[in-house]
């Protein structure tokens, strides 16, 4: 069966983030970029279903910029098998990135479609939910373990308090949590290989996909800093404090 | 302007988030309605109508809501919701799941996350996982969010008197089932949800050890959480990890113990009230976003706590 992966890029998440003295985002100016961590989850999920014989194809796609093609790269040096490059310099929000994503599943039509939760940068753990809505497809989000069996998926799910299993039909969308893998590093030779597979560009418009965002953001601030406190002499010093001072017990 | 809120329950009970959500409804202002959806879940519609500021209870009560699944609940929300101008739902891992669904349905944007409310239109959430603050404003015609509980303070629980009102509305997507669940047989509250949290971490020495904090914990009717390098280190298992990669948390109260204060571990506590740092290196950087600093060897402060914290309690 064919697994759709899409990928995203990001700030790299050892980077020290830093918001613009203007408030109107953050300086991603000369920052190191890479690919969301977790969507490095779901390329590896990916990977791993073929390696058990479960998928046959692994389409990598991903939204932005040119830049984007590198992060594709990445993903087809640890083993996807073709990418799919939406670009644009335009801001993309959750909702645009599931209708482009929506057109991309219907041109394909894959069995299993592989996210990450939610990106690094905007938090906003929407994508997967939305294309599975667009698409009338069944969702297994913050997976921790896909297990194909026939037509059905079965997704267990990290949830507050535990776990929690569906059985989805095929075709299906599963976004990733952090337990449900750990991402390989690419080796040189299949780095080398990347190189060589193919890669399709195409524009949202490519796709009849119209880009108007619903959210404009007004600004962006740090977060108001803390101070330190105090230091206390002992035990029963702090738990005066919590209890008198504090009021928090 | 009408604001329906989704109820967050067990079928049995009203989860405390719900408040924390109908609070954040009360700021944006108009009447809220709340949705309970669920399988025999009537004692839950009963709870919601007594909360502070609720105007109207729905409930949605068949097998198919049973186990919340977000196919089915964002098909009900979605036909229920597109006649109000708000749909507010807690960012726990239920909301997170369905209310997407929700907004696509809808062709409308979601608002994840909110921690405060600037207008009827204008929100206030954390990206880059709480490193910058954004206020982000909605042209959508019905606005779909969701609320990060702990940045409200919840409404009254008892007191109102909201009528009840049951809905024959099924919405079988037909797409998913329930499989099982395993659910962490804990008294401790939820760690993302818990009004105190005693976190530890590498200097815990062991898994074991952690059960001094459970002690502690129990005291204070607190959650028990720990840091990532206490998790790389096998001490405890990963759904209890704090931080960028972990859960986010904001507490009443925080006590880190053991804990350095690595920059992705402050990135998912810092919103926390009062903060509390037990380590023995003083120039650990927890102190330096810590209310209450303690320098002292934990294994010998923790148990001190548990005894003081008997005598007050």
């Amino acid at each position: 069966m064919k697994v759709l992966v899409a990928v995203k890029r990001v700030i790299d998440y050892n980077v020290k983030v830093r918001v613009k003295p203007d408030n109107t985002g953050v300086d991603l100016a000369n920052v190191k970029m890479a690919m969301n961590p977790f969507c490095e989850i779901a390329v590896e999920e990916a990977v791993r279903l073929k390696e058990k014989g479960v998928a046959s194809e692994i389409v990598v796609v991903s939204i932005g910029p040119k830049a984007c093609q590198e992060q594709i790269r990445t993903a087809l040096a640890l083993g996807a098998d073709r990418g799919i490059h939406i670009e644009t310099d335009e801001e993309v929000q959750s909702l645009e990135a599931a209708k482009l994503l929506k057109s991309v599943v219907e041109k394909e039509e894959p069995k299993l479609v592989i996210l990450g939760k939610q990106s690094i940068d905007s938090d906003n753990n929407q994508t997967g939910q939305m294309l599975a809505a667009l698409t009338g497809m069944g969702q297994g989000t913050f997976a921790s373990e896909v297990v194909v069996e026939g037509e059905k998926v079965n997704v267990t799910r990290e949830v507050d308090g535990g776990l929690m299993t569906v059985a989805l039909n095929l075709p299906a969308v599963v976004t990733t949590d952090l337990r449900l893998n750990e991402p390989r590093y690419a080796s040189l030779p299949n780095i080398m290989k990347a190189k060589k597979k193919q890669l399709d560009s195409m524009t949202p418009a490519d796709l009849g996909v119209e880009l108007a965002p619903r959210l404009s953001t007004l600004k962006v601030e740090a977060p108001a800093s803390r101070q330190a406190g105090v230091k206390v002499a002992d035990v029963a010093e702090l738990v005066d404090k919590l209890k008198n001072e504090a009021k928090v017990i | 302007m009408s604001i329906l809120v989704i109820a967050e329950h067990d079928n049995s009970e009203l989860k405390q988030a719900t408040l924390n959500v109908v609070a954040a409804a009360k700021a944006i202002g108009g009447d809220i309605d709340v949705l309970v959806a669920g399988e025999n879940c009537g004692a839950v519609g009963e709870a919601a109508a007594k909360a502070e500021g609720v105007n109207k209870v729905l409930v949605a009560d068949n097998a198919v809501y049973g186990h919340f699944l977000g196919e089915n609940l964002g098909e009900l929300v979605a036909e229920v919701g597109k006649s109000y101008s708000h749909i507010l739902a807690a960012a726990g891992t239920v909301g997170k799941d369905f209310m997407p669904r929700v907004a696509a349905l809808l062709d409308v944007a979601q608002v994840s996350d909110i921690m405060r409310v600037e207008s009827e239109d204008t929100f206030v959430r954390p990206i880059y996982a709480g490193n910058a603050i954004a206020t982000v404003k909605s042209t959508d015609s019905i606005k779909v969010i969701t609320v990060r509980p702990t940045a409200f303070d919840p409404v009254a629980g008892e007191g109102g008197s909201a009528a009840v009102e049951q809905l024959d509305v099924v919405k079988d997507a037909g797409l998913s089932a329930f499989v099982n669940e395993e659910l962490a047989k804990s008294d401790r509250p939820d760690l993302g949800s818990a009004g105190i949290v005693v976190s530890g971490g590498r200097g815990m020495q062991n898994g074991d050890n952690f059960k001094m904090l459970e002690q502690v914990a129990d005291l204070l009717g607190a959650a028990v959480g720990a840091s990532r390098a206490a998790v790389d280190a096998g001490f405890v298992p990963n759904d209890m990890q704090v931080g960028q990669t972990g859960k986010i948390v904001a507490p009443q109260l925080y006590i880190a113990v053991g804990i350095s204060g690595a920059i992705q571990h402050l990135a998912g506590m810092s919103d926390s009230k009062v903060i509390v740092a037990i380590n023995k290196d003083e120039e650990a950087p927890i102190f330096q976003v810590a209310d209450y600093g303690l320098v002292a060897d934990l294994f010998e402060a923790v148990p001190q706590l548990e005894e003081e914290l008997k005598k007050v309690l």
